[in-house]
């Protein structure tokens, strides 16, 4: 399927991809040493004994140097120790692993709106460009990339769950347990989060698009009498497959990051939640987990990107 | 003021004024467009003492400035309409002591959760404080924040940008890899994360989103200077001697600098989301202090009672964003001759 070129071009993807990850887990465990004062005394709180405080500097192995309590906090990353929870004790991996999918469940709807509303506009726009249409689409994206999407979920939640009780005002359900609940709970808040997303992917699409469109390609298409339609939807389509992803990709970071306001709006059990309530709490070492968990996600989905890239073009990588 | 500043227009010209009937448009235009970035030249060489100056020399230039405003202004109503709103919010921000009614931290326990009215413009929320007073009080924190974290980004971004371009080598790859994966930290949850560990409030929060923002502008500068350090007056300037230092300093950075300027205007926008949405988390700006996203925060445990109170300070940050947002498309589209209107 790959030729020799995509191949190399994969694995040189993956080669950059290791520094990457060892910045980005690098500064995530740096986060805890920002801590003003003896790290041990702020993590076993204020009116802790002096035992405790050598009990939780064993346990975080405070007293090492630095490079080998990084590498040892990978090493059991690694293996899905990320500590416990300084509140509940519970083992940090065991919560990552329950909200996790909640929030990605909502991430991928809230993508999946995006892209469903968001490419036919573009192509909407693109095809008539300058008419009333292209201003309508443009405007509409304009307030779209700046609405407060945590703002346009609580306006949701009165007109379609308070009002009208469509749809529930919050909690959650997880898909695994009741896909058609998950659905129903995940609607208003993946709408909320999709507003701006539909906005990008129409307002990229649109210039990427009108952008092709005027190539001698399309010229030549059209002097063959192809019908505008399929120009657009066949060929142009294709043509800015690679923009499109790009977008999505960095959808993905923003929506990510978009979730952990808009789940507190509608009471999600998710990674924002957790994060946030960790944060309040100053339970630090959830904090880190879920830090962790994140940026692990963007930087698997760049990743993914990077390789599809030189699937859909394959003139990527052979310069 | 109706008789002071008129007889000042008929009668003695104020130097700084340009020359009669060249510049129609109001006079907001002509300080909007001093704002704008490749104005600022221009802008420099008009606001200098007039003694110093041979008036002979500075008049076409002023004239070219006002036609490019009056041309901005017509060509983009939009972006004015943005300008403006800005300035106005700005303004809030500076003087909200002296134009809100009310004291915003001012509980009154008779007016709670009032509908707007001729007292209470916007009404009043749970305490019984004034939502207007509020409002414009709230414009400190949103400016302060995206003025902060915008800063920020340009402090740290901009010079490591224009290093790793102009050095090449493994200097460029490290800091490209450090710019790769800042680029795939999501802003807010850095600056949760950032906030936990330092202790909650507000500048911690922006200055960790500055941190964030940082790469983006860095790609931006360090792709400028790959291509402004092939120029012949930047070889130039080597061959006499001139240091790396000075080459960026003088050089490079006023050719770079727009591509940034416009990302920045466009980062002020997501920056001041980002306040808006630490501080409806709690994360942000502490009560009693006003800010939007802790009003909306508010208003969200009200919303059954008084519905209409998150409309307000929701639309203040649309419409604060949406002027950031287009105030940098608008610039963009000036200084890139290229990306002309399809």
């Amino acid at each position: 399927m790959l030729n020799q070129l995509q191949r190399r071009m994969l694995r040189r993807r993956l080669l950059q991809a290791i520094p990457v990850l060892f910045l980005a887990t690098f500064s995530v465990f740096m986060l805890m040493k920002l801590l003003p004062g003896d790290v041990a005394v702020v993590l076993a709180g204020e009116q802790a004994t002096d035992e405790r405080i050598a009990e939780i500097r064993e346990i975080y192995g405070l007293n090492r140097p630095l490079l080998v309590q990084y590498g040892d906090w990978v090493l059991n990353a690694l293996q899905g120790d990320l500590s416990q929870s300084l509140l509940s004790g519970e083992s940090i991996s065991t919560t990552i692993a329950r909200v996790f999918p909640n929030t990605m469940f909502i991430v991928a709807y809230a993508i999946l709106i995006s892209i469903v509303l968001g490419v036919p506009l573009g192509v909407l726009a693109a095809s008539r460009p300058n008419t009333w249409v292209d201003k309508f689409v443009m405007t509409f994206s304009s307030v779209g990339v700046a609405l407060p999407n945590f703002w346009l979920a609580m306006i949701f939640v009165g007109a379609f769950a308070l009002n009208r009780a469509w749809l529930p005002a919050t909690g959650f359900v997880p898909p695994q347990e009741d896909l058609w609940a998950a659905i129903a709970h995940s609607t208003l808040p993946a709408v909320a989060l999709a507003a701006s997303g539909v906005a990008e992917v129409a307002r990229q699409l649109r210039s990427s698009l009108v952008e092709i469109l005027q190539s001698q390609h399309f010229r030549t298409l059209h002097a063959k009498g192809l019908h505008p339609r399929a120009m657009l939807w066949r060929h142009g389509l294709r043509n800015v497959s690679v923009n499109l992803l790009t977008v999505i990709s960095l959808l993905v970071n923003r929506t990510l990051a978009a979730t952990v306001v808009v789940e507190a709006v509608f009471a999600i059990p998710g990674m924002g939640t957790t994060m946030v309530n960790a944060t309040l709490q100053r339970d630090f070492p959830v904090v880190q987990g879920v830090v962790l968990m994140m940026v692990l996600t963007v930087i698997t989905v760049n990743l993914i990107t990077d390789m599809l890239y030189s699937v859909l073009d394959p003139r990527i990588g052979q310069k | 003021m109706t008789s002071a500043p008129r007889s000042l227009h008929a009668g003695e010209t104020p130097p700084e004024q340009g020359p009669p009937g060249v510049d129609p448009a109001p006079s907001a235009v002509a300080a909007a467009r001093a704002a704008a970035p490749d104005a600022a030249a221009t802008a420099q060489a008009a606001a200098r003492p007039p003694a110093a100056v041979n008036i002979a020399d500075v008049a076409p230039a002023r004239r070219s400035f006002a036609l490019k405003a009056r041309d901005w202004a017509s060509d983009d109503p939009f972006a004015v309409v943005a300008l403006i709103v800005l300035l106005t919010i700005v303004a809030c921000s500076i003087f909200a002591p002296w134009i809100s009614p009310y004291d915003p931290t001012l509980q009154d326990y008779d007016v709670i959760l009032m509908p707007p009215s001729a007292d209470y413009l916007l009404g009043t929320d749970d305490l019984g404080r004034d939502v207007f007073s509020r409002l414009i009080h709230g414009a400190s924190a949103s400016v302060y924040a995206a003025f902060l974290a915008v800063g920020v980004a340009a402090f740290l971004g901009i010079p490591v940008g224009l290093i790793a371009g102009y050095a090449g080598g493994w200097v460029d790859d490290v800091i490209s890899r450090i710019i790769d994966t800042f680029l795939s930290f999501p802003a807010i949850v850095l600056a949760i994360a950032v906030t936990g560990v330092l202790g909650i409030g507000l500048t911690n929060a922006m200055i960790s989103v500055g941190i964030v923002f940082a790469p983006q502008l860095a790609r931006l500068a360090r792709a400028r200077t790959l291509v402004l350090k092939q120029e012949l007056y930047v070889d130039a300037a080597r061959c006499f001697g001139a240091s790396p230092t000075r080459i960026l300093w003088k050089h490079v950075l006023p050719n770079a600098i727009q591509p940034v300027l416009v990302q920045m205007t466009l980062l002020m926008a997501v920056a001041l989301l980002a306040e808006a949405s630490l501080s409806f988390l709690g994360l942000g700006m502490q009560p009693p202090e006003p800010s939007w996203g802790g009003m909306i925060a508010r208003a969200y445990l009200y919303m059954q009672i008084a519905p209409e109170q998150m409309y307000a300070p929701g639309l203040a940050i649309l419409a604060t964003a949406l002027a950031f947002n287009t105030l940098g498309e608008s610039l963009r589209e000036a200084m890139d001759p290229t990306s002309g209107k399809t």
